[in-house]
């Protein structure tokens, strides 16, 4: 039995009436990158605050490498890296002023935070932006820079909320890149995002959050094994065609979704499947293949509704 | 000043390195924008020239309450000065607070790091308090080029210039911690304004009537003036510690109250 990192019993925090993380638990176990998913105002980014030390739980247990962020956040957020979601980079200051007195406020040496100064801004690409005011920065390489600002004092325990939002897909790999090396030097991470292939590719094992609720808990591929069919046809329909494939499709499929655009089949033999369905007549406008994916167990999971 | 009272706070409040931290923070800033230091410095210095010398040379000698008689920029110079070093205070802890709260979030990002909410608030307190000793530096080097107080008493009058300091700072944050959007900075004019004209900055505050005067001894800056005025005149008495214990109080509780919802409005 491994020991948690990060420990949350009947974790709930209100807002006044509001709840916003509903009675959740959860382990994070060293070394390894767990993923919180959700759709908006799940309370994804209100989890990663109170594990942050930075917002008390209304009720439950939590433990943070071992300590009670209520009564030791203090040593607690000495030993985290924060990524939080919303930039609060100091418009103030350079780029290196911005990791300097973040350095500082960790109490390191001046000497220590200027040769880690160094390889950060290698490490996220913008050592020629050092001199730079972060207003001068576009958005994505805010965000690069705030991922190394929350590794200046390189933190056992990294709390990443939404990464990688606004980056392009260069930009994403890079970051991608970077959480792996932070992986294998046995950091452990704690990732939210709303990218289903981040997620899958990042996440050795992750929770799906809905309404302050946790509905899943798992790897990825134990995700789609458990919520969802191994393969997936997405077909067009001709609009007459639809109501007379539909009952044919029905018996086939182990499930199927109605889209507006086209309709989703869930099968574990997609190959089959489409070779009976086009012996029993049925002729979609345009076929596509692929994998079951994580996108299908959130969606199955939350819904495609927009909540509110 | 507020390094000294500290050790009276209960120690969730108690300064650590981390206020120093801050005060680095904010001297990077300043590096590159120290010239707008100097705005809020001259309009006291305005009012040295324009009402001290220029309405003194037509009042001629004034009598203070403790009965000594001296020139009219002699009696206006220390309210100035109080003045002066309370605009430090305020210019530093209202909007550039404000803004390091709701807008750059900088106190978010402290607070990602060991840092706590003690270290924001006696930090911002004795950044903004240096600004006031600066303001009031400068006034004091004014006043002894045109021959208004001596060098001994000059020393003196800069401790009381950081009480002032630490009392407006205190408050201002205290205040800034109640405010929601950039129209409540209209709200501290209202208060700032009447304070300097009714602090007895100008007139003693004898020229009121009886019912009227301790109204006026509600405003902290009447406590600044009139101690720095002994302070310039070198007239010493028990009631220095009065006016004293006024700035230390308000101060005290201007910090209680900035830690306490600075806590709330951050780590919620
Ligand atoms: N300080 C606050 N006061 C009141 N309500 C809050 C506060 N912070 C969050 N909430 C509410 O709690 C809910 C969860 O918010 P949270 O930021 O945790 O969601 P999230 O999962 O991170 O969403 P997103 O994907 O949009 O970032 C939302 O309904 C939000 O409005
Ligand atoms: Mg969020």
């Amino acid at each position: 039995m491994v020991e948690s990192l990060v420990v949350g019993r009947g974790l709930s925090k209100k807002f006044g009436d509001f709840t916003a993380v509903d009675n959740i638990d959860f382990d994070i176990h060293p070394g390894e990158a767990f993923g919180f998913l959700g759709p908006n105002g799940a309370g994804k980014s209100s989890t990663m605050r109170m594990i942050g030390a930075v917002s008390p739980p209304t009720s439950g247990r939590l433990s943070v490498l071992g300590m009670d962020p209520s009564t030791e956040g203090i040593k607690i957020r000495g030993r985290l890296g924060v990524v939080p979601q919303e930039d609060n980079l100091d418009r103030e200051l350079s780029v290196y002023e911005n990791l300097l007195t973040h350095g500082r406020y960790f109490h390191m040496k001046r000497a220590e935070i200027d040769v880690r100064i160094v390889d950060l801004l290698e490490f996220v690409q913008l050592t020629e932006r050092l001199d730079d005011r972060v207003d001068l920065l576009s958005g994505g390489m805010k965000r690069r820079l705030i991922i190394a600002r929350g590794l200046i004092n390189q933190p056992e325990l990294v709390i990443l909320d939404e990464p990688t939002t606004g980056l392009d897909p260069q930009a994403r790999h890079v970051v991608w890149d970077r959480l792996y090396q932070l992986k294998r030097d046995g950091v452990t991470l704690i990732i939210t995002t709303h990218y289903m292939d981040e997620a899958e590719q990042l996440c050795d094992r992750l929770v799906v959050m809905d309404r302050g609720r946790i509905v899943a808990e798992g790897s990825p591929r134990e995700l789609i094994e458990r919520y969802s069919t191994r393969d997936v046809l997405e077909m067009r329909f001709a609009a007459d065609q639809h109501r007379h494939a539909m009952p044919i499709i029905e018996e086939v499929a182990e499930r199927t979704e109605d889209l507006p655009d086209r309709l989703m089949i869930y099968t574990h033999n997609a190959d089959e499947v489409s070779a009976e369905l086009a012996r029993r007549g049925v002729h979609p406008v345009s076929t596509l293949i692929r994998r079951s994916t994580l996108e299908d167990v959130f969606l199955r999971l939350t819904g495609r509704q927009l909540i509110e | 000043m507020s390094l000294l009272l500290a050790g009276w706070l209960p120690p969730q409040s108690r300064p650590t390195r981390g206020a120093g931290r801050l005060i680095q923070r904010n001297l990077l800033v300043y590096k590159r924008i120290w010239l707008v230091i100097i705005a809020g410095f001259c309009e006291p210095v305005f009012y040295l020239l324009g009402v001290g010398v220029g309405l003194g040379e037509f009042v001629g000698e004034v009598t203070t309450e403790g009965g000594v008689s001296l020139s009219y920029a002699a009696f206006v110079a220390p309210g100035l000065l109080a003045a002066s070093a309370m605009n430090g205070a305020i210019i530093e802890s209202t909007f550039p607070i404000f803004f390091k709260l709701h807008y750059n979030r900088t106190y978010d990002a402290v607070l990602s790091t060991p840092m706590r909410v003690a270290d924001i608030a006696v930090g911002e307190i004795l950044w903004s308090q240096l600004r006031a000793a600066i303001y009031a530096c400068g006034f004091l080097v004014l006043m002894y080029i045109v021959g208004l107080t001596d060098t001994l008493w000059a020393v003196v009058a800069i401790l009381g210039a950081l009480l002032v300091g630490f009392t407006f700072s205190a408050a201002g944050f205290a205040a800034v911690t109640f405010m929601r959007t950039w129209h409540d900075f209209d709200m501290i004019q209202l208060v700032i304004l009447p304070l300097f004209l009714f602090s007895g900055t100008f007139y003693p505050l004898s020229v009121y009537p009886s019912f009227l005067q301790p109204i006026m001894q509600i405003s902290p800056l009447y406590h600044g003036t009139e101690l720095l005025r002994a302070f310039t005149l070198g007239s010493f008495d028990w009631t220095l510690l009065a006016h004293a214990g006024v700035l230390v109080a308000v101060g005290l509780v201007g910090l209680a109250i900035t830690s306490r919802r600075l806590g709330r409005t951050l780590l919620k």
